[in-house]
């Protein structure tokens, strides 16, 4: 069996990683860092932190070489999504593909070209090292399910689960994967850009009651639009607030780590995504389009001198 | 005859040297600093003004209000967190004074009042300047300030008339009005909103503070957040002197504003880039507690007053966890 993993950042590689280590699968990735590429082909693809691994996907930076395949993995940040499976699509003809990416409306999108789609939501998290080598930092499980409007068969969900499981990477098959996915959506919504545009890691912005109540504020829009989806979340998101600021009072925020490097960030798909399912609902969510805009805004102060 | 014949400035950021240095040539002036090396240097070197205007003044700086004798005129030009230590410094001298104050925001006057029973003058002013040194301010923007009685301890309309021409005679620009809320107030509501917007996206006044067309536009956040600051400013019964937006849509299509490669950075990012404290809990801060006294809802104000002083906590700390490393 083929699987290609289309982008293959930190959360990309833990899965190529993972997946490499067993015998009957072929992994090949699809990622235009050439660095990371070469150096995979290289010396293989390295795992530290949580994990120990090497193993020897086979990596490409033209989509051309890679042969069809049965899976897809999207790992991309979200702003890439689009372009990275226009241009992949011939990999995945008569494939399916998951998307384990951050936020919402990754799957209407790899749905545009690719015939059955599997929405994912995964808890591990990793950084780059250097090219060809991944730290895993947390663990933690992966949901995946069908894409209802262009859905997964149920045999081939399960298919994908026994395997991500079987190399290490805990993976539960869900009839309705939604939960799981607005569960962190919001949770990501209302921690990530407070984190962003104050500074403060999870746990201290908690403490500052105002920014507790934005949270809270935040949350409350995200829960409604999932209710108006038809959606039962997996648990309330402003508990997980809570306990998240027991168990990582100092983490910075991806959002926050984005905003430090001065990359763009992912708030079209979280904050961005909260809005536009809102608005086909019609659930207002000013608060999270607010959000929106003052991230759009402190992306667009970098491209500024002043 | 003015019969304003000495005046104290107390503070000599930007805005009290260009009173300083300005009136210092037109009356007998005064200024009361915090630290004593710029005391020191005041005293040495005088105050120079470059840019809009060209002046070199000599004045008498102390820290201690004891040693400047009392004066007709007391300008307050502090940042508005100052205002309180200055006003609790100046308690039981210049008894003989009106004190003006000329801050940012909200509620500076009943701080003052709270340490004497002076007749007050509420300012607010429009001109800028860049502090090149202790002795040293460049006069940017020769806009004007506009002072009238305090409505609580009210001075009289005749002697804001005349603070107004000892001002303009010093070669500054200033209008008396009767009420000066209104126009208080619409330089509130717009710094409120600007200032913060500025200070968390880390966009000086750019023509995006004005643009509308897609949801996430920052337009749309200005306009709804200053509508919130309307709401309040009507249950106060106070009719705005200048609406806001237009203040805003001004700015950034005039003058210098208005090219592309040049924006105003607001006085609360200049702060924020510099890691001070900002004035947050006088403008933001204020409308939100005012709003809270009429029972109206302003949540926009209340993300923007929870982002900044976030951002305020968040450099505690970073400083604190340098002083452990440090330590450690």
């Amino acid at each position: 069996m083929r699987i290609c993993i289309v982008g293959c950042g930190a959360i990309g590689s833990l899965f190529a990683a993972h997946l490499a280590k067993l015998e009957e699968v072929e992994v090949w990735v699809f990622d235009l860092d050439s660095r990371h590429v070469d150096a995979i082909n290289a010396n293989g693809l390295r795992l530290s932190g949580e994990s120990t691994v090497l193993s020897y996907p086979q990596a490409r930076s033209n989509p051309a070489d890679i042969p069809p395949c049965e899976f897809g993995i999207v790992a991309t940040k979200s702003m890439h999504t689009r372009s990275a499976i226009e241009n992949s699509a011939g990999i995945f003809e008569d494939a399916v593909v998951l998307t384990v990416q951050n936020g919402v409306g990754n799957e209407e999108i790899i749905a545009e070209f690719v015939p059955r789609v599997m929405r994912g939501t995964t808890f591990p998290a990793g950084h780059m090292v250097e090219p060809g080598h991944v730290a895993q930092d947390t663990g933690g499980k992966t949901w995946i399910g069908p894409f209802e409007a262009k859905p997964a068969s149920p045999g081939e969900i399960e298919t994908l689960a026994s395997l991500l499981t079987k190399s290490g990477m805990e993976t539960l098959a869900m009839e309705d994967a939604r939960g799981a996915q607005w569960t962190k959506l919001i949770f990501n919504a209302a921690t990530n850009p407070i984190g962003a545009l104050t500074g403060l890691p999870h746990g201290v912005a908690c403490d500052q009651p105002m920014l507790r109540k934005v949270i809270s504020g935040l949350v409350a829009e995200g829960v409604a639009v999932a209710g108006a989806l038809g959606i039962t979340l997996d648990s309330d998101p402003d508990e997980l607030v809570d306990h998240a600021r027991e168990v990582a009072y100092m983490h910075k925020a991806s959002m926050l780590q984005d905003v430090l490097a001065k990359r763009a960030t992912e708030v079209a798909a979280i904050n961005g995504g909260i809005v536009k399912f809102g608005q086909e609902n019609g659930v207002p969510t000013p608060l999270n389009q607010m959000i929106w805009a003052l991230i759009k805004g402190l992306e667009h102060s970098w491209t500024r001198e002043d | 005859m003015n019969p304003i014949k000495s005046v104290c400035i107390a503070g000599a950021g930007a805005i009290g040297s260009l009173f300083a240095g300005h009136l210092g040539s037109a009356v007998d002036t005064r200024v009361l600093v915090r630290r004593q090396d710029h005391a020191d240097r005041l005293n040495r070197e005088g105050l120079r003004i470059s840019g809009k205007s060209d002046l070199h003044t000599s004045v008498l700086a102390s820290i201690d209000p004891a040693e400047l004798d009392d004066v007709d005129l007391l300008i307050i030009a502090t940042k508005a967190m100052a205002v309180e230590p200055v006003a609790k410094c100046i308690a039981g001298h210049f008894k003989r004074a009106v004190i003006m104050t000329v801050q940012n925001g909200l509620g500076c006057e009943d701080v003052v009042a709270q340490h004497g029973s002076w007749p007050m003058i509420s300012s607010i002013t429009f001109m800028s300047g860049v502090r090149h040194s202790d002795v040293h301010i460049e006069y940017e923007l020769d806009t004007e300030t506009w002072l009238g009685p305090w409505h609580q301890h009210r001075a009289s309309m005749n002697f804001a008339e005349e603070v107004a021409e000892l001002i303009r005679n010093s070669g500054l620009r200033a209008r008396a009005f009767e009420d000066v809320r209104p126009a208080q107030w619409s330089k509130l509501l717009f710094n409120s909103v600007v200032n913060t917007i500025g200070a968390v996206t880390n966009l000086p006044h750019v023509k995006d503070f004005a643009k509308r067309e897609k949801i996430t536009d920052l337009g749309n956040l200005v306009a709804q957040m200053m509508d919130e600051g309307k709401a309040v400013a009507r249950a106060q019964g106070i009719e705005l002197y200048e609406d806001p937006w237009e203040m805003n849509v001004n700015a950034v299509n005039r003058g210098k504003t208005g090219e592309a490669d040049y924006a105003h950075v607001f006085s609360m990012l200049n702060d924020v880039r510099a890691k001070c404290p900002t004035e947050v809990d006088w403008l933001t801060g204020a409308i939100v507690r005012e709003a809270k006294k009429l029972g109206i809802a302003v949540p926009i104000h209340e993300v923007m007053y929870g982002l900044v002083k976030g951002i305020e906590r968040a450099w505690e700390l970073n400083d604190k966890s340098r002083e452990e490393r440090s330590a450690a």
